[in-house]
């Protein structure tokens, strides 16, 4: 079947199976290998993307679902060589080790915050709680997070976190 | 890991779907959110030849205040339904037990409607839905019926829907609630419960459900049995594994699922004071 998808404001068509999960279908079909695919059961978080604007295990849902609909993924946050101010953070705080899950790490903390622009530090560990971190490395992702959280809602508040 | 090839038909409307339903028969199976069913399919658990999406039947999304009980669309996703105020403020159990959930990336996907039409014993809101002695209404090809919760599971994985019905609605008591509580242990947010327990109290009913305890949610009727004739918290929870067949796995053997039965239920009792 044909599946249409507005990819990072980009309108994009291919051929796949009804079968097709989107993640596959933006890794193979589309060349956006940015987004992981790390337990494939819907548990990890690697494969988090934006559906509509809003964080999607994309291991779980099926392209021909998507169909029509808008993805972000990894690919469209920055702005040229402008990274987004989430990846900055991530950078400055150090939110990242081997880098398997960051991409999915971000992507969620983006929604997270699109959700709650002034999170506590709980409501941080308990927004990501869908993303895993075998480096264990969760204490800088949430300071990346709050540190994030702080300088959007300090300098640009109310102008959305979603690219 | 990727699915079984199967057709894939997008419904337009409710009438859609089920003449979808009536020509595949119990070769189709209905796609919602997705996150009970594609998990299983990939897994090779389920291999249904037909998928009827109904995902974009958007007029199956609401939640309304009907008078005397709260109407759910099947299609609202577990997102809505934690923040949704006419939930929030009538029946808060069902609010925050959806916030419980998986996690944000899950809510954001699963609906109502999928999470108790797949009927796992293990999810938390067929519990919570039999705690608050709601009902379900199923559309058919001969019009529409509904269905009450202690009527809807009927096995492991197995409801009262027939193969051409679709969920449509939810209906919950407006309960002038007193007390409520949902306890939940599980490692990981992501898992199903390892046990969980749904508690309301309020004037002229008093529900509890167990989660994860046999082949279907279940009514723990001996611990409200026993908090009506004036028994603590500890003493009514002793009596939490009555009619239970909980089964031994990865996580938990039996006698670790009893004895968090009875911690859970008595704590769920204390939080609602219902003892």
């Amino acid at each position: 079947m044909q599946i249409t998808l507005r990819v990072n404001g980009v309108q994009r068509t291919a051929e796949a199976e009804p079968r097709t999960l989107l993640v596959y279908f933006l890794r193979e079909q589309l060349g956006l290998t940015g987004t992981n695919i790390g337990c494939d059961t819907s548990s990890c978080g690697a494969c988090t993307v934006h559906v509509d604007g809003e964080s999607v295990k994309s291991c779980t849902m099926l392209a021909a679902q998507a169909d029509g609909l808008s993805i972000t993924t990894i690919e469209g946050l920055a702005d040229g060589e402008q990274l987004h101010p989430m990846q900055r953070a991530f950078q400055e705080n150090h939110g990242l080790q081997c880098g398997y899950c960051t991409p999915g790490m971000v992507m969620a903390a983006v929604s997270l915050l699109d959700e709650n622009p002034t999170p506590t530090e709980q409501e941080v560990r308990l927004g990501l709680e869908g993303n895993l971190c075998r480096c264990t490395g969760y204490h800088n992702i949430v300071k990346a997070v709050l540190a994030c959280a702080a300088e959007q809602s300090g300098s640009t508040a109310g102008s959305g976190a979603s690219a | 890991m990727i699915p079984a090839a199967f057709d894939y038909q997008r419904a337009d409307s409710a009438e859609a779907a089920i003449a979808l339903l009536t020509e595949h028969g119990d070769e189709a199976k209905l796609l919602a959110g997705g996150h009970s069913l594609l998990p299983m399919m990939k897994l090779r658990l389920a291999v249904p030849s037909v998928l009827v999406d109904v995902g974009r039947l958007d007029d199956l999304r609401y939640v309304r205040d009907a008078g005397d009980h709260v109407a759910i669309g099947a299609l609202t996703r577990h997102c809505d339904l934690q923040t949704d105020p006419v939930l929030t403020e009538s029946v808060p159990l069902l609010a925050h037990a959806a916030g419980e959930v998986g996690d944000p990336q899950v809510r954001h996907r699963g609906t109502i409607g999928g999470s108790l039409a797949h009927a796992d014993p293990a999810s938390d809101l067929p519990a919570v839905l039999l705690a608050l002695g709601g009902s379900l209404v199923a559309e058919g090809p001969d019009g529409e019926r509904e269905i009450a919760a202690t009527d809807f599971f009927t096995g492991f994985l197995e409801s009262a829907l027939e193969p051409d019905e679709l969920l449509t609605e939810i209906r919950v008591p407006k309960l002038a609630t007193e007390g409520w509580s949902f306890q939940k242990f599980n490692r990981r947010a992501q898992d199903w419960a390892i046990v969980g327990v749904a508690a309301v109290r309020s004037a002229g009913h008093t529900g509890v459900a167990l989660v994860n305890m046999g082949s279907t949610p279940l009514l723990a009727a001996g611990v409200v049995e026993a908090v009506g004739s004036g028994a603590s918290a500890a003493e009514a929870a002793e009596r939490a594994t009555e009619g239970t067949e909980p089964q031994a796995d990865i996580n938990a053997s039996v006698e670790y699922r009893e004895h968090l039965a009875r911690v859970l239920v008595r704590r769920a009792l204390q939080e609602s004071g219902l003892a």
